[in-house]
């Protein structure tokens, strides 16, 4: 270990990135084989629309969990079971934009049950089960375009929300109506999505209509400010065009404050006014290995502008993207991503300032707009350019990544000081401490999640891997000790002790509690059957072989359902499942499941089947074929193991 | 129920890892030698004579834990239904070989506490078990851990009993 750290250190060339690296990098870093990490990170998977999953401090892919997009690698999407998960209003979409990433909490602490994600393209909020490390729940979010300004909880996941980034007309509202009419027409819309403690069910409570202006991140308060929530705006301009340009015309936007325990109070009261809309609710059931979409259509919203008690606008320097609370719940950082200082807002003072009305004299789209310097507990001077996104540790300090100056800076919150500046590479977005958006940060460890990527590892082509960066932060000073590349674009991410998480795995699906239709539980149960032009194959797999492995009696337009349950009863003995010219993916059987493949042979011919996933020496043994025959043919649908072939009203052995 | 999957799941991680964990206590392995120890067999396929009883096998059972008196239908009856689903794909009752061996006479070689052991808790007793171990030569598949709970498990044995005669 020594040894590669000295190598390590000296292969690095004086004069260039590989300085800010010292020589015991290597050693902490380094988690031995067969050894455990320390951390799972569970880091965005960008415009993958699926979520990764990291060891840390070793850097280590160990899992990628498709949430928004079709995986054929897993089946996901493409089985008959999981592609209800991807149901919409507008239909089966199979891609989404994954961007932020939020730890279910109790009491302002991770606890490790559930992780949810946003849909930024079609507006979706994802619950992924913990125990199972699949996507369980996706929920549509009706009013709204770009789920951006999400998904970010409350201290005991009471909410979870959604805020629009684009505001559009309402879905009810006539919407055929001129782009440039957006001041009139478009409004923004924030859903408050509850979480069912027991079983982490979500539920589209309430929504908030607001002016119409664009929500790009958010923090629930905690602690003192818990029955807050602070979302960043940006332009407040109300532009429709070249935003670039035109939603950076004002010196300040908005963080806009919620008091969102009142708008709870006006929805109990039965303040809010029912919509009809339509969106999609897909839940995975794990007792019958199968989602179900369900349509619904009422939202019950809540106009911001006739309940002034509600929203609270607080200038905020040039386009915030992060607005981020300290584990105290007391402070709020707004990072002006085109301002050159970072306010530090006190909740304190914005409560005084709110009961003493120290409002500007304009209001904004007839909401209340809090002076400055009334909510303002002080200004970090000259951090870095471009501050995006800020976490803290457990000891008073926080760390803002600096995307222009492409950095990430340590700095006190009492007294503003900034303590420390360390280079990223290159041109940092998101950060994350362990525990960093929490009430007891972990701290130890950051990282980096960078945009640029360059020169920073072999170069595969126009296209490069993306660049996350680990510092050690257990020292006053930030110390680079790892780069490692990442899925997609990594935008936020969380991380959580392994402690946490992984003795809950769930290790095998018990066979006897399998709720599937289609299963089959055993090989005497195994048949294949028609009904009209389908055809259902019950089917089993074992090591090594499938039942029946022998098909016959298919015809040119049959629609053929393969219905596969793995009769294994023991961790990591997944079976797969191809069959020859399926305009499909794969099944990827977990023991103990059923799930379906879908088939409509194109041709005459027999059909090979087979294993895709290695499960024991005799593997390669794991096939089958399958007869079809032209449409009308006399060849009867015939099954069969082994010699004996059996009629379709018999066992296949 | 499930607490009782829990405990024999945690058996069988425990024995397993100290059969193959390679702790310090362990004699030296191959990858300590030089090269010259390349004639050595793998390391899976040495029996371990020092703590393996072949007569009981490795797992929670032995002759005071597990009494098999008057044979009961009942409990046989529900021990085909768990075979049917978890055994009978690689298992015939019949003396042939399938994937693995047929189950016809297994109760007048093993005994009762062994076969438990050995379907609740495979993977340390191929390691070990010598004649296992040749069985495995045989079949090429390591006979899979079904997760039997132990009610499971008695009624197995108790329909290999009726398999082999006992009324």
């Amino acid at each position: 270990m020594l040894a590669f750290a000295a190598l390590y250190a000296s292969s690095c060339k004086p004069k260039n990135a590989g300085t800010a690296v010292s020589g015991d990098a290597a050693s902490k870093v380094y988690v031995a084989p067969g050894k455990y990490d320390e951390f799972y990170n569970f880091v965005s998977g960008g415009f993958s629309g699926q979520l990764s999953v990291y060891g840390l401090p070793s850097g280590r892919l160990l899992r990628v969990i498709p949430v928004f997009s079709v995986d054929p690698e897993k089946g996901y999407g493409y089985s008959e079971e999981t592609k209800p998960m991807l149901n919409t209003s507008h239909g089966f979409v199979p891609w989404d934009d994954l961007h932020h990433v939020e730890m279910s909490m109790t009491d302002g602490v991770a606890d490790g049950k559930w992780v949810f994600v946003n849909g930024n393209n079609t507006p979706r909020l994802a619950r992924v089960d913990l125990k199972t490390f699949r996507t369980a729940e996706i929920i549509e979010l009706p009013n709204s375009a770009g789920n951006h300004s999400s998904p970010f909880g409350t201290e005991n996941s009471e909410y979870i929300v959604a805020g629009t980034r684009f505001s559009v007309p309402a879905d009810d509202a006539n919407g055929d109506v001129p782009i440039n009419s957006y001041k009139e027409n478009f409004k923004g819309h924030i859903s408050f999505v509850s979480i069912d403690k027991n079983n982490g069910e979500m539920n589209l409570a309430f929504q908030l209509k607001t002016p119409g202006i664009n929500f790009d991140l958010a923090r629930a308060g905690k602690g003192k400010s818990h029955g807050w929530f602070f979302f960043s705006c940006y332009n407040s301009e109300q532009a429709n065009t070249l935003l670039e340009v035109n939603a950076s015309q004002k010196d300040k936007d908005f963080i806009m404050a919620v008091n969102w325990k009142k708008a709870e109070e006006y929805i109990k009261a039965g303040k809010g006014k029912k919509q009809t809309v339509k969106y999609a609710h897909n839940k995975f059931n794990e007792e019958t290995h199968t989602a179900v979409s369900e349509m619904k259509n009422e939202v019950t919203v809540l106009d911001v502008a006739e309940y002034p008690d509600i929203v609270y606008f607080i200038p905020c320097p040039k386009s915030p993207h992060g607005c981020d609370v300290d584990p105290t719940g007391e402070y709020i950082v707004g990072s002006g991503k085109l301002a050159a200082l970072l306010p530090v807002f006190s909740y304190d003072k914005i409560q005084k300032a709110i009961a003493d009305k120290a409002f500007e004299t304009e209001k904004y789209a007839g909401l209340p707009v809090i002076k400055y310097e009334a909510a303002l507990y002080g200004e970090v001077q000259k951090p870095g350019l471009g501050p995006l996104h800020t976490e803290f540790d457990a000891n008073g300090n926080a760390y803002t990544s600096f995307f222009v100056s492409s950095e990430v800076v340590k700095w006190n919150i009492k007294d503003l000081k900034v303590l420390d500046r360390q280079p990223t590479y290159y041109s940092v977005g998101h950060l994350m401490v362990p525990g960093g958006n929490t009430k007891k940060p972990f701290g130890k460890y950051l990282v980096a999640y960078n945009k640029i990527t360059k020169d920073r590892y072999l170069p595969t082509g126009p296209e490069l891997s993306q660049s996350a960066q680990l510092y050690d932060i257990s020292g006053d000073k930030m110390q680079l000790i790892l780069d490692f590349p990442t899925i997609g674009e990594p935008h936020y991410a969380q991380a959580i002790p392994a402690s946490l998480i992984k003795d809950k795995q769930l290790k095998i699906f018990d066979i006897n509690a399998n709720k599937h239709p289609y299963a089959t539980k055993g090989e005497k149960e195994s048949k294949v059957v028609r009904q009209g032009n389908q055809v259902h194959v019950y089917m089993t797999s074992v090591r090594s072989h499938f039942a029946p492995d022998n098909i016959e009696g298919v015809q040119l337009g049959d629609e053929v359902y393969f219905h596969v349950t793995n009769l294994e009863q023991d961790w990591d003995v997944p079976h797969g499942f191809g069959v020859k010219g399926a305009n499909n993916g794969e099944l990827l059987i977990m023991p103990g499941e059923t799930t379906t493949l879908k088939w409509v042979p194109d041709r005459v011919g027999i059909f090979p089947i087979y294993c895709t996933d290695f499960c024991s020496a005799l593997h390669q043994e794991m096939q089958g074929y399958v007869r079809v025959s032209p449409k009308g043919s006399n060849v009867p649908i015939k099954f069969s193991l082994g010699e004996k072939a059996k009629d379709s009203t018999a066992p296949a052995k | 129920m499930n607490k009782k999957i829990f405990t024999i799941v945690a058996i069988a991680a425990v024995v397993y890892m100290t059969a193959c964990g390679g702790g310090s206590d362990a004699p030296a392995t191959n990858t300590n030698k030089s090269n010259t120890s390349a004639t050595e067999e793998p390391k899976s396929m040495v029996a371990d004579p020092v703590s393996y009883d072949p007569k009981r096998g490795e797992g929670k059972y032995d002759e005071t834990n597990v009494k098999v008196d008057g044979f009961d239908a009942a409990m046989a009856t529900k021990g085909k239904a768990v075979a049917e689903t978890k055994c009978f794909s690689c298992h015939k009752s019949s003396d042939e070989k399938l994937v693995g061996p047929g189950w016809a006479g297994v109760t007048k070689r093993r005994t009762p506490h062994w076969i438990m052991n050995f379907i609740t808790n495979p993977d340390p007793m191929i390691d070990k078990d010598p004649e296992v171990q040749a069985q495995l030569e045989l079949c090429l598949v390591r006979m899979p851990n079904q997760n039997l709970v132990e009610t499971e498990a008695r009624e197995l044995v108790e329909y290999m009993r009726q398999n082999d005669g006992a009324k």
